[in-house]
């Protein structure tokens, strides 16, 4: 199987990138090991480097960390958080995230597209979340972003693809990976999103809150590889409008 | 002294000089709101519709709110059970507060600080102050809060920036709960390094608050009701919102509180809002069929209304309630709780040098709070914010 993520030239196999903010963080090695995930996401914020409960002691070994900039409410904060991050060893992957609305926590896109051009900038592999709009898509390709996360919809809400029409244009203009970030609560929602041509789904809320967090996980690893393998297949001819005329509506043609 | 004697006898809905005012419309609407809310007027089926939807509105919310929830209180609990895990999953915070200095010049008649009271008063030395925050932090806490009483000569807002200062080089993230400020002076202790802060309005309703507020700064209602969004315009991250319940009508302050914070985040979205629910106990031997006494199952209705109304909110559980409610209050509703807690001025290193203002209920330390939300599955969570 040749079939990898690839982003910036970071080789995965796994498809399934799995947020931790919402663990009991002795979960969290038996989710990432029953999800074969290998890409982690973690909120710099919760990083009590050298105290209690801080959660890079719970990832383990040979994951790639995925740090967030949870936080920021614009361009600059995000900047110095992704800094920061890097600075205690999350090495050079950031996932920007520039909210400022506490209500339904959607990403500013404008700030995300100024954070994502001055951290790839400064070398960082920029994986901005987003609102899921083709303009900004296009302006973050062009920033240097290294992928897209549009959402699902609103982080938590487990309410699945509401957004599904616009991630459909991402993924068909953008030449980038585009990874379905929030709001998915279900495998079968994962799944439809990889059929649709999704680069991978990361989700944290649907695993976190399930009654039996590893198996869920593992349900989730198993629904991201068969919309990937359904997406790589080709889906069978499915009609999208269902009225056939009963007498052709090219007859008329006399030669 | 002699004009905080005078203030008896004043007007308390007038700013004096000096208190920065602010536009008046978010206490407009909330007064204007509390003022018409009739809890009685909801049966069943308001609490039943109000349930039935994702967000409530103001009405909604006063459905959740009246004692025709009362019989609803499993199903809000179920309902607010799914919230809290949706915005704040398992993770529930941890913090301590240390009071540096219970000096005061206010006279609130059900305060332990009130200025009438004849208790040891004391304030910590910067010398105090680093040994009671090493102690803290030794424990392991990353979050603390910092209170004092009213008094701007015996605990100014520089002796309260230099505090701030020294919290913020142990801690990261530090929260004042003191006398409100201009919007300079936030911007000032911001500087120093707090990013949040607690004020409580006690009561809404104008009258009592009159009342009950003798003497002393706190006397003035809008100086006090608008403190949250001059703290956000001088730049901090987050406010805290709070009525003591008990000290009125609890169910209309209540109301007025939720409305409070519910106008403060349209206008400011970016803002990060909490709740705390301090109450005056019934009295022992009072009969219990007072309904404005805030028995614990009350309080869980404000508590679970709070989340239903702004599911995203924090809900701090303070050390007045006991260890069975505090233990099963977080992960449903609450998202933040203390421990190690001393109310007393210091007291986490040192003797305390001046008295409590009230008593806890819950004395337990770090590691035993530390190990009882491990053991109800939830993620004990030292830090949650990055100073940028």
């Amino acid at each position: 199987m040749t079939d990898k993520l690839i982003i910036e030239g970071h080789e995965f196999n796994s498809r399934f990138i799995l947020g931790s903010g919402k663990f009991s963080l002795e979960l969290v090695k038996a989710v990432i090991e029953q999800g074969e995930a290998e890409m982690v996401t973690l909120a710099l914020r919760r990083a009590n480097v050298g105290g209690e409960e801080n959660i890079l002691d719970y990832i383990p070994e040979g994951i790639t960390l995925l740090p967030n900039t949870s936080g920021a409410r614009n361009a600059e904060e995000a900047v110095r958080i992704a800094r920061l991050a890097r600075e205690v060893g999350c090495g050079s992957f950031v996932k920007v995230e520039v909210i400022r609305d506490t209500r339904y926590l959607l990403p500013d896109n404008h700030e995300t597209v100024r954070a994502t051009e001055m951290l790839a900038k400064e070398g960082f592999i920029v994986m901005p979340y987003m609102y899921p709009d083709l303009n900004t898509a296009r302006d973050l390709a062009n920033a240097g972003a290294a992928a897209v996360m549009p959402l699902a919809s609103p982080i938590g809400s487990n309410k699945g693809l509401s957004t599904r029409d616009f991630i459909k244009i991402l993924i068909d203009e953008i030449d980038l990976p585009v990874i379905v970030d929030a709001g998915i609560g279900r495998p079968s929602q994962a799944c439809e999103a990889m059929e649709m041509g999704a680069a991978a789904v990361m989700c944290n809320t649907a695993v976190a809150t399930s009654s039996d967090v590893a198996l869920m996980a593992r349900a989730f690893k198993l629904a991201i590889q068969a919309g990937r393998d359904a997406y790589l297949a080709g889906p069978g001819r499915v009609l999208e409008y269902s009225a056939e005329a009963s007498s052709p509506l090219t007859g008329f043609l006399e030669d | 002294m002699a004009d905080i004697e005078y203030m008896k006898y004043m007007e308390h809905m007038n700013y004096l000089d000096g208190m920065e005012a602010v536009s008046p419309d978010i206490m407009n609407r909330v007064l204007s709101l509390a003022g018409s809310y009739d809890y009685g007027k909801y049966a069943g089926k308001d609490v039943e519709r109000a349930l039935g939807k994702e967000l409530l509105t103001p009405d909604d919310y006063g459905a959740v709110l009246s004692p025709a929830a009362m019989p609803y209180l499993e199903e809000m609990a179920r309902k607010a059970l799914l919230e809290t895990r949706k915005h704040f999953g398992n993770s529930v915070c941890l913090f301590t507060p240390l009071y540096i200095s219970n000096y005061c010049e206010n006279e609130c008649v059900y305060c332990g600080f009130n200025c009438r009271n004849k208790i040891q008063r004391g304030r910590l030395s910067m010398e105090e102050m680093e040994e009671e925050l090493q102690a803290i932090a030794a424990t392991g806490l990353r979050e603390i809060l910092i209170l004092t009483g009213e008094a701007r000569n015996a605990s100014g807002v520089e002796y309260i920036g230099e505090a701030v200062k020294r919290a913020a080089r142990r801690f990261s993230t530090v929260g004042i709960e003191i006398y409100p400020l201009n919007s300079e002076e936030y911007v000032y202790l911001n500087k120093c390094g707090a990013d949040f802060v607690s004020v409580y309005q006690e009561t809404y309703n104008i009258d009592k608050y009159g009342q009950v507020h003798l003497r002393g700064p706190k006397r003035i209602f809008p100086y006090r009701f608008n403190a949250q969004e001059r703290a956000l315009l001088g730049g901090m991250r987050g406010v805290g919102i709070g009525a003591l319940l008990g000290l009125d009508d609890f169910r209309k302050d209540a109301f007025a509180a939720g409305m409070h914070a519910y106008f403060l985040q349209q206008k400011y979205p970016h803002a990060e809002i909490s709740f705390s629910v301090p109450r005056l106990r019934p009295y022992i031997n009072n009969s219990g069929n007072n309904p404005a006494e805030v028995h614990e199952r009350q309080l869980l209705q404000v508590m679970l209304a709070y989340r239903l109304l702004m599911p995203f909110a924090g809900i701090t559980i303070s050390t007045r309630e006991k260890p069975n409610f505090r233990d099963h209050i977080i992960g449903l509703a609450a998202t933040k709780i203390s421990a190690g807690v001393s109310v007393g001025v210091g007291g986490h290193k040192n003797r305390e040098k001046g008295d409590e203002q009230f008593e806890i209920s819950d004395s337990r330390g770090v590691g035993e709070i530390h190990e009882m939300i491990a053991g109800r599955g939830l993620q004990p969570v030292y830090t949650d914010y990055v100073r940028v």
